[in-house]
C-alpha cells in the first residue's frame, strides 16, 4: 500500500486509522483500492480532477487580494471522508432536532418572546443581536418557516465526538461543491463507487426546489415563478448560485433584473415584465432593499421588503434569521432545544464562554493565548483569533476589542479537530477537517447524506474556510453496515 | 428571457467576434511589414498608426506610450488590460458575460470561452506570442472561430442564441467596415501611384485581414482593384464577412427575436436594420466612390452604432 506507507495518524482522532497501520472497518475497502495504486497513478487522477474543476470554472473569489487572480479553484482532495450508516443517522437526528428548535426560536422571538419572558435567554442578547430585525415582529412568514436552508458546521474532538461549531442560518454556501465533487469522484474512481454503497446526494436541487415551491404565496397557485437572487458574478459564491439555478432549471437574477410595482415583484425580460413569486436569495438582509435596509445597496431591489410583507413574494431564508446564527445566541441553542422540544441536544455545542458575562470575560482575558475568540457575527474565518498561534500584537488587539464591546465576542477552547489522510506535496499526511451538512426545511426537514467536508490544507492549521486556504473532500455516507463488502 | 441575459449573450457574440478580427488584423499587418524591406521608426509609424486610427484607439495609446513603436502597438492591441478593446480584454469580457449566463449557454461553450481566457491569464498567451506571433494570432483566431462553431452546434437555437447572432453580425459588419477603412489611413509612399504596386499590395492586405483573399480571387478572377475589393467587402451577398451579408443576417436575427415578419418592422432596431439593409442591397460601387469610400464607411458605422443603442433600449434598458 504505497500511498499510505508511513502514514502517521498522530495524536488526534484520525478518521481512517484507529492507530498507525490499523484501518477503521469503513475505510478498509478504500485502503485496499489505494494499495493497488502507485503515487504516479494517484497523481494522474488528481490532475484529471483539477483540470475538470478549472475548465468548468468551479472557482471562488478571495477578498483582500489585490491581484487580478481573485478567482481560485477550491483545492480538492481525492481521499474521501467516510461516515458509517449508524453514525450518520445519529447526526441526522441531531440536525433535524436543532433546525426544528431554531425555527421555533425565530418564530418565538418575532412574536411573544416566551423564551425571554421565561428567563431562558436574556432579552438584552436578542435586542443587541446585530441581525435581529425588530421591524418584523408580529409578521407571519409563510408556513412559519424562517430558516429553509441551514448549514451547520460539525467538528469531531479528540475522542471522535461530533460537536456543533456553528450554525449558518442566513446564506450558507458550499453545497455546489458537494454535488460537483461527487461527480468528479465518480469519474475518477468508478469501480470503488460500485462496491462501496455510497448514498447518493443528487436530489438536493429537487429537494430545494420543493422547499421553495412549498412556501409560494397563495396567489401564485399552480406554477409559482421561483428565482435565485445573486449579488452577481463577482460574489465569492457566484458559481454556486449559477449552479443551483441550472440544477433547478430556474432563472438566476441580480437585483437589477427585478422591479417592484404595486408591491409585486417582476423580472425584466426581453418580452416585458414577468411576475416572480419565490426568491431564493443569496444576498444578506442588509443589502436586500435600499428602501428599508442599507440605502447604499446596489445589489437589492427597492420595494422588495414591502412586497414580502404584503405576502406577494416569499423569501428563503426569511428576513431576520441572522439572529439565530449570532455566536452568542449559539450558546443558548441547547437550552432552546430543551425549552421548545423538551429534549436534550443530540449534538452538543463546543464549550463556549461569553465575554458579556463578567466571570467568563475575566477567564477569557486571562487565557487569550489558549482560546479561540470569535466575533459574534463574522463568518468565513474573518474576525477571529486563534490564541495558540497568534502573535502578541494580535492578542492585544483582541483584548482591546473584547473590552470595548464584550457583547460581540465569544471564546472556545481550541478543539483538536479530527484529521483525515490528505495528499500534500506528494505524500499522504493528516489534515484537520470539519463537516457542513445542508439541512433543508420545507414540508419536512430533509438532509442529503453527508455534506461538505472541508479540510485545512496547511499543516497543523485548524482553519478550514476556503477564504483561508481550505479545501474540500467528498463525503461518503454508507448505505449498508460499517464494513462494506 | 431576462433582459440582462439578452444583454450578456449579445455581448458574448460581439466580443468573440472582435477578438477574432483584431487578431487577424494584427497578424496580417505583421506579415505585410515583412514585404516592405528595412524597418525604421518611419515605417513603424506608417504601418501601425493606421491600425490605431481605425480602431479609434489613438488617445489612450498616446497616454500609455509616449514613444511610438510597433511593439507598443502590438502589445496595446493584444494584451493591454487598460485598453477595453484589446484582444485580452475582449476575451475577458466575453468570459465575464458567459459566466453571468452560464445557465443559458452550453457547457461546451463555457469551457471553450473559459479555456481561451485561462490561456491569456496563465501567461501561455504571452509566451506563445513571443515565440512566434503568427502562430499565436492564428491560434486566437482559430479558438474564436471554434467558440462560434461550438455555439452553433451545441446551443439551442432559441432566443439567447439569436442575441448572440445579432451581436456577432453587428460586430462583424463594424469590423469589416473598419478594416476596409484602414486603407484610407495608410498613406501611399511618395512617388507611388494609385493602382500601382504598393497600392495593390495594400488592398490585398485588406482582403487578407478579412479572410477573403481566396474568395475574392475566385470571384474576380485574380484582378485586385480598389473598387473591386470595396465592392466585394461591402456589397457581396454571399461572402460571410461582407457588410451586406452581415447586415442581412443581423436583420434576420432581429426578426427572429421579435417574431415580426420579414420586410416589416415592429421596433426601432428592426426599422434601422431594414433601412441599412435596403441601402446595401441597392448600393453600387460607383455611388460609394462618388460619396467617398471613407465617408460611406463612416456613415455605415454611425448606423450600426444607432442600431446598437436602439437594440439595447428595446430589449434591455426599457
Amino acid at each position: 500500500m504505497p500511498l499510505f506507507d508511513n502514514y502517521e495518524p498522530g495524536d488526534f482522532f484520525d478518521e481512517m486509522f484507529s492507530s498507525a497501520g490499523e484501518v477503521r472497518p469503513h475505510y478498509r475497502l478504500l485502503l485496499e483500492r489505494a494499495s493497488e495504486m502507485s503515487p504516479g497513478e494517484f497523481n494522474l487522477k488528481r490532475g484529471i480532477a483539477e483540470k475538470s474543476y478549472l475548465n468548468q470554472g468551479i472557482t471562488f473569489t478571495v477578498y483582500n487580494d489585490k491581484q487580478e487572480g481573485t478567482e481560485r479553484i477550491f483545492p480538492f482532495d481525492l481521499i474521501p471522508r467516510v461516515i458509517p450508516r449508524a453514525e450518520w443517522e445519529q447526526i441526522e437526528r441531531g440536525l433535524k432536532q436543532r433546525l426544528t428548535a431554531l425555527n421555533a426560536f425565530l418564530y418565538d422571538i418575532y412574536h411573544d418572546q416566551r423564551i425571554v419572558k421565561e428567563g431562558v435567554i436574556p432579552g438584552e442578547i436578542i435586542r443587541s443581536a446585530k441581525h435581529f430585525r425588530p421591524e418584523f415582529s408580529g409578521f407571519n412568514v409563510p408556513k412559519n418557516i424562517y430558516i429553509h436552508v441551514c448549514g451547520t458546521d460539525l467538528i469531531r474532538d479528540r475522542d471522535g465526538r461530533y460537536l456543533v461549531l456553528e450554525d449558518n442560518a442566513r446564506c450558507p454556501s458550499g453545497v455546489s461543491y458537494v454535488l460537483e465533487s461527487r461527480m468528479t469522484m465518480k469519474r475518477v474512481f468508478p469501480q470503488l463507487f460500485g462496491r462501496y454503497g455510497v448514498r447518493p446526494v443528487d436530489r438536493y436541487a429537487q429537494d430545494l426546489l420543493d422547499v421553495l415551491q412549498h412556501i409560494a404565496p397563495a396567489g401564485a397557485a399552480g406554477d409559482p415563478a421561483v428565482v435565485v437572487l445573486t449579488p452577481g458574478i463577482h460574489n465569492s459564491a457566484y458559481f454556486e448560485h449559477s449552479f443551483l439555478a441550472r440544477a433547478m432549471g430556474i432563472e438566476i437574477v441580480t437585483g437589477a433584473d427585478l422591479v417592484v410595482q404595486s408591491d409585486r415583484v417582476f423580472m425584466k425580460t426581453t418580452k416585458g415584465l414577468k411576475p416572480v413569486h419565490v426568491i431564493y436569495r443569496r444576498i444578506d438582509d442588509d443589502f436586500l432593499d435600499p428602501k428599508v435596509f442599507r440605502a447604499d445597496s446596489l445589489l437589492g431591489v427597492p420595494g422588495l421588503v414591502e412586497a414580502c410583507r404584503k405576502g406577494n413574494v416569499s423569501l428563503a431564508n426569511a428576513i431576520g434569521t441572522g439572529v439565530a446564527d449570532d455566536k452568542v445566541v449559539y450558546y443558548y441553542v441547547p437550552a432552546m432545544i430543551k425549552f421548545y422540544l423538551g429534549e436534550e441536544a443530540i449534538l452538543p455545542n463546543v464549550e463556549t464562554y461569553l465575554s458579556a458575562v463578567e466571570s467568563d470575560r475575566k477567564f477569557i482575558l486571562e487565557n487569550l493565548e489558549k482560546l479561540v475568540v470569535k466575533s459574534a457575527n463574522e463568518s468565513g474565518g474573518y474576525g477571529m483569533l486563534m490564541g495558540p498561534s497568534a502573535t502578541r500584537e494580535e492578542i492585544e488587539t483582541f483584548r482591546g476589542l473584547i473590552e470595548a464591546d464584550p457583547r460581540n465576542f465569544v471564546a472556545q477552547p481550541v478543539v483538536a479537530l479530527s484529521r483525515s489522510p490528505t495528499w500534500c506535496d506528494g505524500r499522504m499526511e493528516g489534515r484537520h477537517i470539519d463537516l457542513r451538512p445542508f439541512v433543508l426545511c420545507g414540508e419536512e426537514v430533509r438532509i442529503i447524506p453527508g455534506g461538505l467536508t472541508r479540510v485545512a490544507m496547511r499543516k497543523g492549521s485548524l482553519v478550514v474556510n476556503s477564504s483561508q486556504g481550505g479545501g474540500s473532500k467528498d463525503t461518503w455516507v454508507l448505505d449498508g453496515g460499517d464494513a462494506p463488502c | 428571457m431576462l433582459s440582462r441575459v439578452g444583454d450578456s449573450t449579445y455581448w458574448i457574440g460581439r466580443y468573440i467576434e472582435r477578438a477574432e478580427n483584431n487578431s487577424r488584423l494584427l497578424d496580417v499587418n505583421v506579415q505585410m511589414l515583412l514585404d516592405f524591406g528595412r524597418r525604421s521608426a518611419e515605417t513603424d509609424r506608417q504601418f501601425w498608426l493606421p491600425i490605431l486610427s481605425t480602431l479609434e484607439d489613438t488617445e489612450l495609446f498616446r497616454q500609455l506610450h509616449p514613444e511610438f513603436t510597433a511593439e507598443a502597438v502590438l502589445d496595446y492591441v493584444t494584451f493591454e488590460a487598460r485598453n477595453p478593446n484589446s484582444i485580452r480584454s475582449c476575451i475577458g469580457f466575453a468570459r465575464e458575460n458567459a459566466r453571468a449566463v452560464r445557465d443559458q449557454i452550453s457547457s461546451e461553450m463555457w469551457e471553450k470561452i473559459n479555456g481561451l481566457y485561462l490561456y491569456f491569464r496563465d501567461g501561455s498567451a504571452m509566451r506563445d506570442f513571443r515565440a512566434n506571433s503568427h502562430e499565436f494570432y492564428d491560434r486566437v483566431t482559430y479558438e474564436s472561430q471554434l467558440i462560434q462553431g461550438v455555439t452553433d452546434a451545441t446551443m439551442t437555437h432559441g432566443e439567447a442564441w439569436r442575441f448572440i447572432q445579432a451581436g456577432k453580425f453587428i460586430e462583424r459588419a463594424d469590423c469589416t467596415s473598419r478594416i476596409l477603412d484602414l486603407k484610407y489611413h495608410i498613406l501611399l509612399p511618395n512617388g507611388e501611384q494609385v493602382g500601382g504596386n504598393v497600392d495593390i499590395s495594400q488592398w490585398m492586405y485588406v482582403l487578407r485581414s478579412c479572410s477573403s483573399m481566396e474568395a475574392y480571387l475566385k470571384i474576380k478572377r485574380g484582378d485586385v482593384t480598389p473598387w473591386g475589393v470595396a465592392e466585394f467587402l461591402i456589397c457581396h451577398d454571399e461572402f460571410p464577412r461582407s457588410i451586406r451579408f452581415c447586415v442581412d443576417r443581423l436583420d434576420g436575427a432581429l426578426h427572429d427575436i421579435s417574431g415580426t415578419e420579414e420586410r416589416h418592422f415592429a421596433n426601432e432596431p428592426e426599422r434601422l436594420s431594414g433601412l441599412l439593409r435596403s441601402q446595401l442591397d441597392y448600393a453600387t460601387v460607383d455611388s460609394i466612390f462618388r460619396q467617398g469610400l471613407h465617408e460611406y464607411l463612416d456613415s455605415v458605422q454611425a448606423r450600426l452604432i444607432e442600431l446598437d443603442v436602439a437594440f439595447h433600449q428595446t430589449y434591455c434598458a426599457y
